[in-house]
């Protein structure tokens, strides 16, 4: 049983950093119907500008607290500038192309990103600081659910609370949807699409740097290639929720965290990623509209 | 005259919304029959369910063609449709924009043609002389429909009424028992109508049968020998044209009730009419 | 002269505020690197003068590439009439292609004779690239799949002559129409359920099931050895002769080059008929096409099949070459590579993924000091590629079949092969 629960958590974990990645490529799809394959190198760059701030922060002698809290809001900063940019550099000239020409272009986005991190920084492995602390009130139950643990829950219901409040009540939130239902529409009632699309972009890039830095700290390592297999996960959990469905995202990343979790704890732990593409393949296949996600009839 | 396509009792539904509700239809050889109604009231659907787009909730659709009697073709994906012997147009035009009139035409053959890859390969002389029967096919239709002067045009050049004419040509070389056209004459000006017409009483007189929907009340009420009308996904109304246009039941569809909507839907058919 | 200064510094701020924002952008990536173990920072501040510089003049240059094709947009639109490019009018006229081709296929005949060993094996991959080129190109440029796991073919090819000559002793010629079949029969096995996807989705799918394969290919040891891979693989056999090392490269390079050859005849072939016609027509409208009766699956199941078939066989020829393999040789970045490879050289123009091959194989490979930027600049150009020149480096103007009636005869009417 205590494995059971100990599995349980850190499926929880996985999902959770899950979760936080795929509800920016799920906001994305909903917008412009777009796989922003270069979301996962979002990730990847919010989590070495994290590292790098927090190393320059603690080798001149910064108290811990200010560090977790400046490196968070530079990651998210500059995730949030490198998302944008994208947008504006890679789709937004191919807003009215064939459906595949953003897709090549996201990934050859994908591709430039991660070898300018690889040759500007390392194709080492580097260590990532442990920024969260360990709790006292957490002691009597560190064998089944470490502090890092907590604060990654924690963290991430509170984001998707605050993003839902984000997009049922404000403005801009209002906009978005909008724009998700009908961009010819929502241009017409004077909406700005291209500012909603760069709300969105630079939304999801913040939560994706939030999300690299929980786990790379709960990782404590981080390279360059780290986006490539967590974007894929988290396009996976949006999948499976549901694309375009926020809430569906969240619960796509909790399914697929716990499923992969219980696979690699009680199958095996070789085919970790195995289980997670699987999955991918399965649900495309049998259920392409994902758990929450409304159901796609073509227009003839 | 024997029926080409029986379709009973078929019904369509999207969730709790009735887009169809138990219709019957019949269509004989050599004939043109219209279906009519007011915009919502089913009639794209109703195409797209025969055709194997949708696959209808209930009801049988049965073809008699090419020598087979009641094929079943509900179930049956629009590839297998076509090649049974039923053929459509599209509302919006569906055209392979970047290829030429000729190929767009050669595609419609595709079904009544076999070459596969070993064919395509070798190049042996079976797929040669079906490939050269393919083009003078097509040309054939082109000329028949009058666009063979566009022959190599890309199709994405064409003006718009020689566009709609490709989509009848392009249905017409699958050699189909019944040709369903979908707003053959939408956006058309009165020439172009007038040619369609023609065209469409031209492919009646060598024995094709054919089912329209068409907003345009005086192409329907020229060319049809029997109409079916649809309201809110049902029948309300079949006979001759004389018949339709004195039934109680058609003009209050049409002119409708007091309230707003069937007020603005009567006044965009009146501008029709 | 004031009139003309006005919007000449307005374009200068402007690429200053461009030049500013990537500066700001790169700044923690491009300026700081830390060395964790001596704990100090090395701060790059040359890297920011050249990120100022290098996107300042790029920004001006952008827009006046974008000004300029706006203006040839206008005058070929007032043009109207359909004019061909000099590269384009080459590649359609016999009389310019049959040479140009008959010379390349000359040149290629007496490379080996010419060049070193170390060339000839550089050439050798370049023509492998060729291949695997082509045969994506029957996917993703005729049929307009985007397969993001091709190289899980390439993969099946490699593994089945490694494994069937190291456990039975197979020899190449054997294994190769097998790797090839095998290839397309994954091909129909993975495209089966996928196939009814929508595009964006397919490629996400093809993918997954890339590494998959990758990723069982690394694990599961009794079967591929795990990530050690398989050595000791033979090479060609030449009629049981002996050959030395350099004879066997040279006995390699002539085979790639009449599989080239073969590849370009067959997929001409295929591009010029019915097939072909169904595939462009499918990637044009889906819908269209099945109401005309083409069978969406089984044309797309063709396409994928047969795309898998040339990735199996340089699957095989790559085995017998290097003698060793393992799954790294098999990853995304592969599929990729060749992605690049048909999407910068032109999708759907033989000519184009050839040429796109050479450029991208050949030129890191003799720019050995560009070599470690080759994967950045193959993203870039993706991206550019498709903002400024969707069609690829090489377009060739589509070929259409021409129809002409005779005027003397309007009765017996005939038509021209595709021209």
């Amino acid at each position: 049983m205590d494995y059971f629960i100990e599995l349980f958590f850190s499926g929880l974990t996985r999902g959770s950093i899950y979760a936080l990645i795929a509800l920016g490529y799920t906001m994305v799809y909903g917008i412009i119907g777009l796989i922003n394959f270069a979301h996962g190198e979002i990730y990847m760059i919010g989590a070495f500008t994290a590292y790098i701030i927090a190393s320059v922060l603690s080798i001149y002698g910064f108290p811990a607290l200010s560090i977790i809290i400046l490196a968070g809001f530079a990651a998210a900063i500059w995730a949030s500038a490198y998302g944008y940019t994208v947008e504006k550099i890679a789709y937004k000239p191919l807003r009215h192309a064939p459906r595949l020409s953003p897709l090549i272009s996201a990934i050859g986005m994908s591709i430039f990103l991660q070898n300018y991190v690889l040759l500007a920084q390392t194709s080492d492995f580097l260590a990532f600081p442990e920024l969260i602390p360990d709790f006292d009130f957490m002691e009597p139950y560190a064998d089944k659910v470490g502090s890092t643990d907590m604060v990654i829950i924690v963290t991430t219901i509170v984001v998707m609370i605050a993003l839902t409040f984000f997009i049922k009540m404000t403005r801009i939130g209002k906009a978005m949807r909008a724009t998700s239902q009908d961009r010819t529409m929502a241009r017409l009632i004077g909406i700005n699409v291209d500012k909603v699309i760069s709300v969105t972009f630079v939304i999801g890039s913040a939560l994706a740097a939030i999300g690299g830095i929980l786990i790379a700290s709960h990782i404590g390592q981080i390279n360059f290639y780290i986006g490539f297999i967590a974007g894929i996960k988290a396009f996976t959990a949006a999948v499976l929720g549901g694309i375009g469905s926020i809430p569906g995202a969240v619960l796509g990343g909790f399914v697929l965290g716990l499923t992969e979790s219980f696979a690699t704890g009680y199958v095996s732990s070789d085919y970790e990623d195995v289980f997670a593409f699987s999955l991918l393949v399965l649900i495309l296949i049998f259920k392409p509209s994902g758990l929450l996600g409304r159901e796609e009839v073509e227009k003839v | 005259m024997s029926a080409i396509l029986k379709v009973k009792n078929l019904s369509m539904r999207f969730g709790g919304v009735v887009a169809l509700n138990a219709l019957d239809l019949e269509i004989h050889e050599g004939e043109i029959v219209a279906l009519i109604g007011p915009n919502g009231a089913g009639k794209t659907t109703f195409f797209n369910c025969v055709t194997g787009i949708y696959k209808p909730t209930e009801g049988d659709v049965l073809l008699t063609a090419r020598g087979q009697e009641n094929i079943r073709l509900n179930g049956l994906k629009p590839n297998q449709v076509a090649s049974k012997g039923m053929a459509r147009t599209f509302q919006n035009i569906r055209l392979f924009q970047s290829m030429s009139v000729l190929e767009n035409v050669m595609i419609g053959r595709h079904c009544r043609t076999k070459a596969y890859i070993l064919g395509a390969i070798l190049r042996n002389k079976a797929t040669r002389d079906e490939e050269q029967e393919t083009i003078e096919k097509s040309y054939a239709i082109l000329k028949k429909i009058g666009l063979e002067k566009y022959v190599n045009e890309s199709a994405s050049n064409l003006p718009y009424g020689a566009q709609r004419r490709l989509e009848i040509a392009r249905a017409l070389a699958t050699e189909p028992s019944l040709l369903l056209l979908d707003e053959p004459a939408a956006g058309m000006n009165p020439q172009e109508t007038k040619e369609l017409e023609e065209l469409i009483l031209r492919l009646q007189q060598e024995g094709q049968a054919i089912l329209l929907i068409e907003h345009d009340m005086k192409l329907v009420m020229n060319l049809s020998h029997r109409i079916y009308v649809l309201d809110y996904g049902t029948l309300i109304a079949t006979g001759t044209p004389q018949e339709i246009r004195n039934n109680p039941a058609v003009i209050k569809a049409y002119l409708g009730e007091s309230d707003d909507d069937s007020q603005h839907r009567s006044h965009k058919e009146g501008a029709n009419a | 002269m004031m009139s003309s200064l006005v919007p000449l510094l307005q374009e200068t701020l402007r690429s200053l505020k461009v030049a500013l924002w990537f500066v700001f952008l790169t700044f923690p990536i491009m300026v700081i690197k830390v060395h964790p173990l001596e704990k100090s920072i090395e701060w790059r501040w040359q890297n920011m003068i050249f990120v100022g510089l290098g996107t300042f003049i790029l920004s001006i240059v952008a827009r006046i590439l974008m000004d300029q094709g706006k203006k040839r947009r206008k005058k070929r639109a007032l043009q109207h009439a359909q004019k061909y490019t000099l590269v384009q009018t080459i590649l359609r006229e016999p009389k310019y292609l049959y040479p140009l081709a008959f010379a390349t296929l000359a040149f290629g005949l007496v490379f080996p004779w010419i060049f070193s060993s170390y060339q000839t094996n550089i050439m050798i991959t370049a023509l492998m690239y060729v291949v695997l080129g082509l045969g994506l190109n029957i996917v993703v440029g005729l049929a307009g799949l985007l397969d993001l796991g091709y190289v899980a073919f390439y993969a099946v090819g490699a593994y089945s002559y490694a494994l069937l000559n190291t456990h039975f002793d197979l020899g190449f010629w054997v294994v190769l129409p097998l790797g090839a079949i095998l290839a397309a029969f994954f091909g129909i096995l993975l495209g089966f359920p996928v196939l009814r996807l929508r595009g964006d989705y397919l490629a996400i799918v093809t993918l997954g099931f890339g590494e998959i394969i990758r990723l069982i290919l690394e694990n599961w040891n009794e079967f591929s050895q795990g990530p050690s891979g398989i050595s000791n693989i033979d090479r060609p056999g030449f009629f049981g002769i002996e050959l030395t090392l350099d004879q066997s490269i040279t006995y390699l390079f002539y085979l790639m080059l009449l599989l080239v050859v073969f590849t370009i005849f067959v997929v001409n072939r295929l591009q010029d008929s019915r097939l072909g016609r169904a595939w462009v027509a499918l990637r044009e409208d889906e819908i269209a096409c099945q109401a005309m009766g083409i069978d969406k699956t089984k044309t797309k199941l063709t396409a994928f099949a047969l795309g898998a078939m040339w990735a199996g066989m340089v699957g095989v020829i790559f085995a017998a070459k290097t003698t060793f393999i393992n799954p790294a040789s098999f990853t995304f970045l592969e599929s990729a590579i060749i992605l690049a490879i048909v999407v910068i050289g032109g999708m759907g123009s033989v000519v184009g993924v050839i040429v796109g091959a050479f450029v991208l194989i050949l030129l890191p490979e003799y720019l050995r000091a560009l070599s470690e930027y080759r994967m950045l600049a193959f993203g870039a150009i993706m991206v550019l590629v498709m903002i400024y020149r969707p069609q690829g480096i090489i377009s060739t103007a589509k070929r259409h079949i021409q129809y002409k009636p005779k005027p003397d005869d309007k009765h017996k009417k005939q038509a021209a092969d595709p021209s």
